[in-house]
């Protein structure tokens, strides 16, 4: 095996081959995105509650030139939003998420030394890398960043002159995506490569971890619509920088026209959405199967339903390619196309009840373990169902288009995808950091965090959904300029209240994280009686995951409390007795 | 360390993988070229000749990329097949430029005032698929310099069979791409 080969610092840490630290500096990268993506909502927000007032954070966080005598600029603000969208969506809960669980468990999971190419893997984390390192140069540039929204919708994304974030900022944020397309590509490949072919002997497709059916049915569905967004991508670039006119026409610029005609916006959204909302769910499988393994080892029970979990994925992952019409209900869309999207849209219930169905039926009556990541976990399916009701009412063309660009959306949207995604993703790191550190995390700092967390991120989109009822649209700079809507100031301030709470605890859990890699409490071997392959790998990291042969697989992953067994888990590698049926 | 044969269904899937995420880019792009065209104010022109000799030169390039691994296969020497593979993929390259240039000539322009979608489309098609052939020729340079140096044997010949696949790929996406331009 390559475990017996010199390492360097250089080939352990930076250029590595090895999932498991690929896995790490895909998290940590996405932690430090997630600060910075979320410092910007906070910025914000201090607007959006207070507008045109003077905070001195803003001034001295933005300069003079973005937030003059410490009011923000409104082409800040723009930017702010645009950016936190675009770094929340692909830095944090698809890279942040994706990168780091498929590149730990995938391999671990299903018994093999590492991924099918390791070369790939590590260009998928430096292309990552490089994408990281653009946007965040965008973020300095003297006309600002991007600040077309994170759905760079033509005109705006696609006339350079159009506003500050038009020029430059909107180039890199381009240039970012394309090198962030590309690490996905590359990270899917591998993920669905591994699966298919490296699982361990006894390891059938019956027998993997719902963590891994996950990341594999998400790997496939980025590797079929990613490629979408960057042909969508690709004819923006041309439009802006080549003079091409496929998603331009007719602009008027300072009182000339431009040369462009024939060109379609709604072709620009068809394109994008096609991705757009496949991508929704990229962020939320691997959550889901998070969720569902931390949920079986906390309740000590097996999964309830494992065949209908598996069918409800690939249900929801096919669904979701066939829904993109839902976010353009109101750009004129034929009435009965229209009608046709809420049909699909509204199919997406059926797979989704069944896993809350199966995530209650599993928590029924179970010897449950209050866990930092369990909790998370059973916050995923209280946001999982709060957040995917609103759904069905803007899934519904004739009554979404009453609330379309409305705080409704932004608090459903928040709350199903962003929230439960980083609920699952959080689940995820209290419960495999022993198995990525060797070391514990505390487990009170765990609960602060999760109450606070839970109670901050309720506090702010909660409300969201009466601001939308009462028709505040989302994405204006100020709200006070429009006296229909004086009486909701008081809701924005307890908004931006909860979300600086919100923020500020997730400072308690990065210095949790990099207090406990250091000073944790050392793990044993498998500190939550779980029964999947990773625990029987020994507790310090190996390239290669198992000193000598790799474990043969006997039974499924989900034998807690099994009637018979001396224990109330049995491991998957454990033989099955005499007599004894697998489930 | 991995071993051969699963080496070969490792790599060989990566590869089909990899082509099905670029048939989805591609997808994307002649999608968006019907919605665009339904929509009018769309220009009508003839392909060039020099596309013709494109589609002519590729088909004969992925056949002979197809003998090459029969004759590999059978212990003989690929070199003059994979040789005569890359000659065909380069005169690809330059009959897509020669077919631009006489679009130019035309008047059916790529960019700027005077351009018009059906001609931009036309375009972007057309380059995109020709930097997945580069990479294409790329990966068939390095094939044919290895198979000069005798690196293949008929048990071992995994990257000729990869750059068949690749090819046979690049050929049917042409024809794809031609034709759909052509008619619809």
């Amino acid at each position: 095996m390559s475990d017996h080969h010199k390492e360097t610092f250089i080939s352990k840490y930076v250029f590595c081959l090895d999932h498991k630290m690929i896995a790490k500096q895909f998290l940590i990268t996405g932690m430090l995105m997630g600060v910075i993506g979320m410092f910007m909502s906070i910025l914000f927000r201090l607007q959006l509650s207070n507008p045109g007032e003077s905070f001195a954070v803003l001034e001295w966080f933005l300069g003079d030139k973005w937030a003059p005598g410490g009011i923000l600029d409104p082409n800040m603000y723009l930017a702010l939003v645009t950016m936190h969208g675009t770094i929340l969506v692909f830095w944090v809960l698809t890279a942040g998420l994706t990168g780091t669980f498929a590149n730990f468990l995938i391999p671990l999971q299903i018994g093999a030394r590492d991924m099918a190419s390791g070369f790939i893997n590590m260009l998928s984390y430096w292309f990552f890398f490089g994408a990281t390192i653009v946007m965040l140069i965008s973020l300095f540039v003297e006309s600002g960043p991007a600040s077309a929204g994170w759905t760079v919708y033509p005109p705006l994304s696609a006339v350079k002159e159009a506003i500050p974030g038009s020029g430059l900022g909107q180039d890199l944020w381009l240039v970012g995506m394309a090198l962030f397309i590309v690490s996905s590509l590359l990270g899917g490949l591998n993920y669905i490569v591994t699966v298919l072919n490296l699982r361990t002997k006894g390891m059938k497709m019956s027998r993997l971890p719902l963590t891994v059916w996950a990341l594999f049915i998400t790997a496939i569905i980025g590797v079929l619509t990613f490629p979408v967004l960057l042909a969508c991508a690709l004819l923006l670039i041309f439009d802006r920088s080549f003079g091409t006119s496929f998603y331009l026409s007719d602009i008027i610029l300072g009182g000339e026209a431009l040369h462009n005609t024939g060109g379609s916006p709604i072709l620009f959204e068809h394109l994008f959405w096609f991705l757009g909302h496949p991508e929704v769910y990229i962020i939320l499988l691997p959550a889901l199967g998070l969720v569902s393994e931390v949920m079986s080892v906390n309740t000590r029970k097996p999964i309830f339903g494992y065949k209908a979990m598996v069918g409800a994925l690939i249900a929801i992952a096919f669904l979701s390619c066939i829904v993109w019409g839902h976010h353009m209900f109101v750009t004129g869309m034929d009435p009965f196309l229209g009608s046709v999207f809420t049909f699909t849209t509204l199919l997406i219930a059926i797979p989704s009840a069944v896993k809350v169905f199966n995530y209650l039926t599993t928590l029924w009556r179970g010897s449950i373990r209050f866990t930092p990541a369990m909790l998370f976990a059973i916050a995923f399916v209280s946001t999982f169902i709060t957040g995917g009701l609103t759904g069905l009412i803007l899934g519904n063309s004739a009554l979404d288009i009453n609330v379309h660009d409305t705080y409704f959306v932004v608090g459903h949207f928040h709350i199903v995808m962003g929230v439960s995604a980083i609920y699952g993703m959080f689940a995820g790191v209290y419960h495999w950091f022993p198995k990525m550190y060797g070391r514990m995390m505390n487990k009170k700092l765990g609960y602060i965090h999760f109450w606070l967390t839970f109670i901050s991120a309720y506090g702010v989109f909660f409300p969201m959904h009466f601001l939308g009822l009462a028709g505040l649209p989302r994405r204006y700079y100020t709200n006070s300029s429009f006296p229909m809507f004086d009486g909701l100031t008081d809701i924005n301030e307890v908004i931006t209240f909860f979300s600086i709470i919100g923020g500020l605890v997730q400072l308690l859990f990065i210095f949790n994280f990099f207090y406990s890699i250091f000073k944790g409490t050392k793990s044993t071997q498998n500190p939550w009686e779980s029964n999947t392959l990773e625990w029987t790998a020994p507790i310090e990291r190996i390239h290669g995951n198992w000193p000598g042969e790799i474990p043969e697989v006997k039974r499924w992953p989900y034998d807690y409390s099994k009637p018979g067994m001396d224990k109330d888990f049995v491991m998957q590698d454990v033989p099955l007795k005499p007599g004894e049926t697998e489930h | 360390m991995m071993d051969s044969t699963l080496k070969n269904k490792t790599s060989k899937q990566l590869l089909w993988v990899g082509m099905a995420g670029i048939t989805m880019l591609f997808a994307g792009l002649t999608s968006a070229y019907i919605v665009r065209k339904a929509e009018g104010n769309w220009l009508q022109f003839e392909m060039p000749n020099w596309f013709w000799f494109s589609t002519v030169s590729i088909v004969i390039c992925s056949a002979l990329l197809h003998i090459s691994k029969i004759v590999v296969k059978n212990g003989k020497s690929p070199v003059v097949f994979l040789i005569g593979a890359l000659f065909l993929g380069l005169f690809f390259s330059f009959s897509q430029i020669m077919g631009w240039q006489k679009l130019v000539s035309d008047g059916v322009y790529f960019t700027g005032k005077g351009s018009n979608p059906a001609g931009s489309f036309l375009y972007v098609i057309t380059l995109v698929h020709l930097l997945h052939l580069i990479g294409g020729l790329v990966s068939l340079t390095i094939t044919s310099i290895k198979a000069t140096r005798g690196k293949y044997t008929s048990e071992d010949y995994l990257g000729i069979e990869l750059n068949t696949i690749y090819w046979h790929f690049l050929d049917l996406l042409w024809l794809y791409l031609f034709f759909f331009m052509m008619y619809i």
